[in-house]
C-alpha cells in the first residue's frame, strides 16, 4: 500500500494542493487572486515533474485497479499542460468576477482527468469520470449571473447524467457477464464466446463515453455548452477532457474489449464517420465562433476515431498524435478567440464581425488562419500529419473504405474552415472595432508559440513525437 | 559545386524574403520579392549550367533525415531542371506584372508569391513522397489568398471553387500513397520509381492518382474550376497558375503514374485519350465563343494540356517529349498572353472583347508582342508552340491515328480562336475614345514582355537547349514503359535490311547509287 502511494504522486499532489488552493480561496477571499492562481499553478507543474520523474514505470496499484504507465503519462503531461493554460488565461476574462472556485475545480478536475486515463478497472473509471464531471459542470455555469453560461451548466449535468447512468449501466452489464470488473479480466472472457448481454455491455459503455468525447450521436450538448460555458471553461472543454476521455476510451477498448474486435469495431467505425460528417456539416450554418469550434471539435474526435478503429499500435499512436496536436490548435483558437474584443470590451463571438480582422489585427488572423488550415489539415500545416497517421493505420489495418470516407468527408470540413479564413482576409471590414487588446502578454504568447509550431517547424518534431507516442502506446499492446 | 545545397537555399531564399515582406513597407516589400525572386533566377541559371546532361539521373541530391518517417530528399533531374527553370523565370516578371496593379496589402501579397515560388521549386524537387505531397498541396493555401484578395467581382466564389475542387481529388491520391508506402516499405521516390506494383493494386492507385492529376491539370470534365479561378485571379496570379500550376498535374503524371504503374497506364489509356480528345475539340469551341479574354485563354489552356496528356501516353520518346516542350512552352506563352490581357486590363479595368479594338493604332509595340504570343499560341513554326505540338502529334500518331486526327483539329481550331481574339481587339478602326487614349507600352511592361518573347523564340529555334537535358530522362521513362506499350495502330514497319550487292557483280550499276561509294 505505501508501496502504490510512492507511484501515483501526481494524483496525490493534485488533491493536497487542490485543498491548498480551496482553503487559501475561502481564507484569503476571491481578491487575492494572484496567490490561489499561483498555488494551482505550481501544483499542475509539480504533479506533471511527478509525472515525468515516473516516466518508464510501469506498474499497476491498488489491487490493480489503476496502471502507472507511459500511456497515462503522455495523457496526464497533456492534459495538466491545458489545465494550466486555462488557469492562467481565466483571470483577465473573469476581471471582477474572478473567484477561487475556478482554478480548485479546475484541478479537481485534473486529478479526476488523470485518474481516467490511467484507470484499468470500471470503477475507478468511473470515479475518475465523475470526479471531472462534476467539477465541469459547476465550471460551466461558473458566471452564475448569466444567463447563457447557467443553462450551459445545466444542459451539461442533464445529459452527462444521463450518460453516466447509460455508461454505469453498461459497465453492470458487463460486471454481470464477466464476473470482473477490471479490464484484463474482462478481456480475457472477451476473448471466448460472445453473447448479447456483453455485447450490450460493449454498447452502453461505448454510449456513455462516446458522450465524453462528443462523438455524433451523442455530441448534442456540445454547441450548447460551448457557447454557453465562459470562453475559459470552453477553452478547457475542447482541450483536456477531450484527452482524458479519449484516453480511456482507448484503453478500454483496446484493454478491456482488445479481444472482441468486431463488436467494438463496427460501432466505433459508425462514430468515426458519423463524427466527421455531422461534425462538418453541422459546423456550415453556424454564425458564433465557439459554437463553431464546437462542431470542428466534433469533427476532430471522428478522426481520432479512425485511428482507434484500426485497433493497432500504429492507430494508438496516431491517436496520441492526433491528441497533442488537436490540444494545442484547440488552445490556440480559443485563446485567438478571448483576444476578440470590441473597444467597450465585450467579447466578440461572431463570425460576421470578423470581417476584415486580417487588416485590423493581421497578426491575430493570421495565426487565426493558421490554426484553422491545420484543423483542416491542409499541409504543410502541422495538423496535416495526426490526419496522416491515422489514415495510414486505418489502411494498413485493411479499413481502406473508412479512410476513403473520412477523407473525403474531410474536404466538407475544409470548407467551413475556408469560409471564416474568407471572412477575415477577404471581406470588407465590419463595423465592429476591434482594437490592440493590451497586457495580454501570456496570450500572445501561447498563440504565437502554438502557432509557429504548428506551422513547418513542427515537423521537426516528428522523430520526437514517434518516440514518445509509440513508447506510450506500446504498453496497451 | 557538389555538396553545396543549392536547392534548399533555393527553396529558403523566397521563404526568408516572404516573412521579410510580411513586416515590410509597400515600396520595400516590392523590393524584396524581385530581389529575392532573380536571386533564385540566378541560382536557377547556375545550376542549369552545372547540370551535366548524360550524367547520374539525379543530379543535386541532398537528403537529411529530419522527420523520421520520411525525410528531407531532393535533387532534381532533367525534367524537374526545366521546370524549376520555368517557375524561377516566371517568378521575378510576376512581381513585376503586378508592380504597380496592386496597391493593396503589398507585403501580404508579396509574402504568398513567394511561398508560391518555394512551394513550386519544393513540388519539382522533392524526392519524398510524403514531401512531394506536402509541396503539392501546400499550394493551395497561398493560391487562395491571392485569388481570394486581390481577385476580381467574383472572387470569393472563385477561390472556394479552386480550393475545395483541388483538395477533393488531392485527397485520394493521399490514400494511394499510403497504400504504395505500406507495400512498398519507402517514401524515396526514387526506389519506387522502379517498383513494381502488383497489377490489381496498380489500377486503383492509378485511378486514384489520376483523380487528383485531372484535377490539377486540369481535364475535361473536372476543369470548371480553371476559367473561373483564371477570370478572377490577379493578372500575376493568372501568370503563375497559367505558366506552372497547372504543370502539376502532367509533371504529376510523368513522374508518379507512368512509371510508377505502368500496366494500368497502358490498361487505362483510354481514358486519357478519350477525355484528351474532348477536351481539345470541346474546350476549344468553348474558346471561341468567349467575350472575356482570360476566359477564352483559360480554355486554350485546357485545350492544351489535352495535348499534353494525350502526348504523354503515346508511351514514346517524341510523344513524351514533345509534351514536356508543350509545358514549358505553355508555361511561357500563357503567362504572356494573361499578361498581354493584364496590360490593357490595367488601362481600361474590362475584360471585355468588344470593348478594344484598332489597338495596332495606338499601340504599336504592343501589338507585335501580342501577335508574337498569339502565333506561339498557335504553334507557327519559328515559335516555341510548334516544336512542342509537332512532337507531340508524331508521337500521338504512332499510337493512335485518330487521337492524332482531333488533336490536329485542335490546332486549327486554336488558330481560329486566337486569330479571332487577336482581330477583335488589335484590328479594326479606333473608334472607341477611352480606348484611343491608352498609352503604348511603358518600360516596365518591356521588361517582362521582352524575355517572355525571347524565350518563345528562343524555344521555337533551337529547342535543343530544353531537350537535352530531359532526353535521358523520357527514354528512361519510355523504357519502363515499353514491356506494357500496346501495340499503335499506325503499323510502323522498319524496313528491311538488305544485304548490299556484291560490289563487283554490278559495276555498271552502281553508278546509280551515286556518290555512296
Amino acid at each position: 500500500m505505501t508501496a502504490d502511494l510512492a507511484l501515483i504522486w501526481p494524483e496525490l499532489i493534485l488533491t493536497i494542493g487542490g485543498l491548498i488552493t480551496l482553503m487559501l480561496g475561502t481564507f484569503l477571499g476571491d481578491r487575492q487572486v494572484g496567490i490561489y492562481q499561483l498555488s494551482a499553478l505550481l501544483t499542475l507543474a509539480a504533479a506533471a515533474a511527478a509525472v515525468v520523474a515516473l516516466f518508464g514505470v510501469n506498474a499497476t496499484v491498488f489491487s490493480g485497479t489503476l496502471s502507472v504507465d507511459g500511456f497515462g503519462g503522455f495523457a496526464k503531461l497533456l492534459i495538466y499542460a491545458a489545465s494550466f493554460i486555462c488557469i492562467l488565461i481565466a483571470p483577465r476574462f473573469f476581471t471582477g468576477g474572478m473567484r477561487a472556485e475556478y482554478p480548485t475545480l479546475i484541478l479537481f478536475a485534473a486529478l479526476g482527468m488523470g485518474i481516467m486515463a490511467s484507470s484499468r478497472d470500471l470503477m475507478t473509471l468511473y470515479v475518475g469520470l465523475e470526479l471531472n464531471s462534476l467539477a465541469a459542470y459547476v465550471l460551466a455555469s461558473f458566471m452564475r449571473t448569466d444567463e447563457r453560461s447557467t443553462e450551459a451548466g445545466l444542459k451539461y449535468f442533464v445529459l452527462g447524467a444521463l450518460a453516466s447512468g447509460m455508461l454505469l449501466y453498461g459497465i453492470s452489464l458487463l460486471y454481470g457477464f464477466t464476473g470482473t470488473t477490471d479490464f484484463s479480466g474482462i478481456a480475457a472472457r472477451m476473448g471466448g464466446e460472445m453473447n448479447i448481454g456483453l455485447i450490450f455491455g460493449i454498447v452502453f459503455v461505448l454510449a456513455g463515453l462516446g458522450f465524453k468525447i462528443s462523438a455524433v450521436p451523442f455530441h448534442m450538448w456540445t454547441p450548447d455548452v460551448y457557447e454557453g460555458a465562459p470562453t475559459p471553461v470552453t477553452t478547457f472543454f475542447a482541450s483536456a477532457p477531450k484527452v482524458a476521455a479519449m484516453a480511456l476510451m482507448t484503453r478500454v477498448v483496446i484493454d478491456a474489449m482488445g479481444p472482441a474486435v468486431g463488436a467494438w469495431q463496427q460501432i466505433i467505425i459508425f462514430l468515426a464517420l458519423a463524427s466527421i460528417i455531422l461534425g462538418a456539416v453541422g459546423a456550415i450554418g453556424q454564425k458564433n465562433i465557439k459554437r463553431l469550434l464546437a462542431y470542428s471539435s466534433i469533427n476532430n474526435v471522428g478522426f481520432m476515431l479512425i485511428g482507434l478503429a484500426a485497433g493497432t499500435q500504429a492507430g494508438v499512436e496516431g491517436v496520441l498524435t492526433y491528441l497533442l496536436v488537436y490540444v494545442v490548435t484547440t488552445i490556440g483558437a480559443f485563446l485567438v478567440v478571448l483576444q476578440l474584443r470590441d473597444a467597450d470590451g465585450n467579447y466578440i463571438e461572431s463570425i460576421p464581425a470578423l470581417a476584415g480582422l486580417s487588416q485590423r489585427r493581421p497578426g491575430l488572423a493570421a495565426a487565426m488562419a493558421v490554426f484553422l488550415f491545420s484543423l483542416a489539415g491542409i499541409p504543410p500545416l502541422f495538423g496535416f500529419w495526426p490526419k496522416y497517421l491515422v489514415f495510414e493505420a486505418a489502411v494498413n489495418a485493411n479499413l481502406l473504405p473508412l479512410a476513403i470516407a473520412g477523407i473525403v468527408a474531410s474536404v466538407i470540413g475544409a470548407f467551413y474552415y475556408i469560409a471564416i479564413i474568407k471572412t477575415m482576409y477577404f471581406d470588407d471590414k465590419s463595423d465592429t472595432e476591434i482594437p490592440v487588446g493590451g497586457g495580454a502578454i501570456v496570450e500572445d504568447a501561447v498563440i504565437t508559440a502554438s502557432a509557429l509550431w504548428l506551422s513547418v517547424i513542427g515537423y521537426l518534431f516528428i522523430p520526437m513525437l514517434a518516440v514518445v507516442s509509440a513508447s506510450a502506446a506500446a504498453v496497451l499492446f | 559545386m557538389s555538396g553545396f545545397p543549392i536547392l534548399s537555399l533555393m527553396l529558403a531564399i523566397p521563404a526568408v524574403a516572404a516573412i521579410a515582406c510580411l513586416f515590410a513597407g509597400d515600396k520595400m516589400a516590392r523590393l524584396i520579392a524581385l530581389g529575392a525572386t532573380l536571386v533564385t533566377f540566378v541560382l536557377g541559371c547556375v545550376m542549369w549550367a552545372q547540370f551535366d546532361i548524360g550524367g547520374p539521373q539525379w543530379q543535386f541530391t541532398e537528403r537529411a533525415d529530419l522527420f523520421g518517417r520520411f525525410s528531407w530528399a531532393l535533387g532534381i533531374d532533367g525534367m524537374a531542371l526545366m521546370l524549376i527553370m520555368l517557375s524561377v523565370f516566371l517568378m521575378p516578371l510576376c512581381i513585376l506584372a503586378s508592380w504597380d496593379a496592386i496597391k493593396s496589402r503589398v507585403g501580404l501579397y508579396m509574402a504568398m508569391f513567394l511561398v508560391m515560388e518555394t512551394i513550386m521549386i519544393g513540388v519539382f524537387c522533392a524526392q519524398d513522397l510524403l514531401l512531394f505531397y506536402i509541396f503539392f498541396e501546400a499550394g493551395l493555401i497561398p493560391m487562395y489568398f491571392i485569388i481570394g484578395i486581390w481577385g476580381g467581382a467574383n472572387r470569393k466564389y472563385a477561390a472556394y471553387k479552386f480550393f475545395l475542387y483541388t483538395l477533393l481529388g488531392s485527397v485520394l491520391m493521399l490514400i494511394a500513397m499510403i497504400a504504395m508506402i505500406a507495400e512498398a516499405g519507402t517514401t524515396d521516390i526514387p526506389t519506387l520509381l522502379n517498383y513494381d506494383f502488383p497489377i490489381e493494386m496498380q489500377t486503383w492507385l492509378w485511378l486514384a492518382f489520376f483523380a487528383s492529376l485531372a484535377v490539377k491539370m486540369p481535364m475535361w470534365p473536372v476543369h470548371t474550376w480553371l476559367p473561373d479561378a483564371h477570370v478572377q485571379a490577379p493578372t500575376a496570379g493568372s501568370m503563375i497558375l497559367a505558366g506552372v500550376l497547372l504543370k502539376l498535374g502532367a509533371y504529376g503524371f510523368i513522374r508518379f503514374m507512368m512509371p510508377m504503374f505502368p500496366d494500368a497506364s497502358a490498361q487505362l489509356m483510354w481514358i486519357v485519350f478519350g477525355l484528351s480528345m474532348v477536351a481539345v475539340v470541346y474546350t476549344s469551341l468553348v474558346a471561341l465563343v468567349q467575350s472575356d479574354m482570360k476566359k477564352l485563354i483559360a480554355y486554350s489552356s485546357v485545350a492544351h494540356m489535352a495535348i499534353v496528356t494525350a502526348g504523354l501516353f503515346a508511351f514514346n520518346q517524341q510523344g513524351i517529349e514533345g509534351a514536356l516542350i508543350i509545358m514549358l512552352s505553355h508555361g511561357v506563352v500563357s503567362a504572356a498572353l494573361f499578361f498581354c490581357v493584364g496590360v490593357i486590363y490595367d488601362r481600361l479595368h474590362t475584360r471585355e472583347i468588344d470593348r478594344y479594338g484598332g489597338l495596332a493604332v495606338n499601340m504599336p509595340a504592343y501589338a507585335i508582342f501580342f501577335m508574337l504570343f498569339t502565333m506561339a499560341s498557335i504553334g507557327l513554326p519559328g515559335t516555341s508552340g510548334f516544336v512542342g505540338e509537332f512532337l507531340s502529334l508524331a508521337g500521338i500518331y504512332e499510337a493512335s491515328s485518330w487521337v492524332a486526327f482531333v488533336c490536329t483539329t485542335g490546332i486549327i481550331l486554336g488558330a481560329a480562336y486566337m486569330l479571332y481574339l487577336y482581330r477583335r481587339v488589335v484590328f479594326g478602326e479606333l473608334t472607341k475614345d477611352d480606348v484611343k487614349a491608352m498609352p503604348d507600352l511603358n518600360p516596365r511592361e518591356w521588361a517582362v514582355l521582352a524575355p517572355l518573347a525571347a524565350v518563345a523564340l528562343w524555344m521555337g529555334v533551337y529547342p535543343e537547349s530544353f531537350l537535352a537535358p530531359m532526353r535521358g530522362d523520357v527514354t528512361t521513362v519510355v523504357a519502363r514503359l515499353a514491356p506494357a506499350k500496346p501495340a499503335g495502330d499506325a503499323r510502323l514497319a522498319a524496313g528491311k535490311p538488305q544485304p548490299a550487292k556484291a560490289q563487283g557483280d554490278t559495276a555498271h550499276g552502281s553508278s546509280h547509287a551515286g556518290g555512296v561509294q
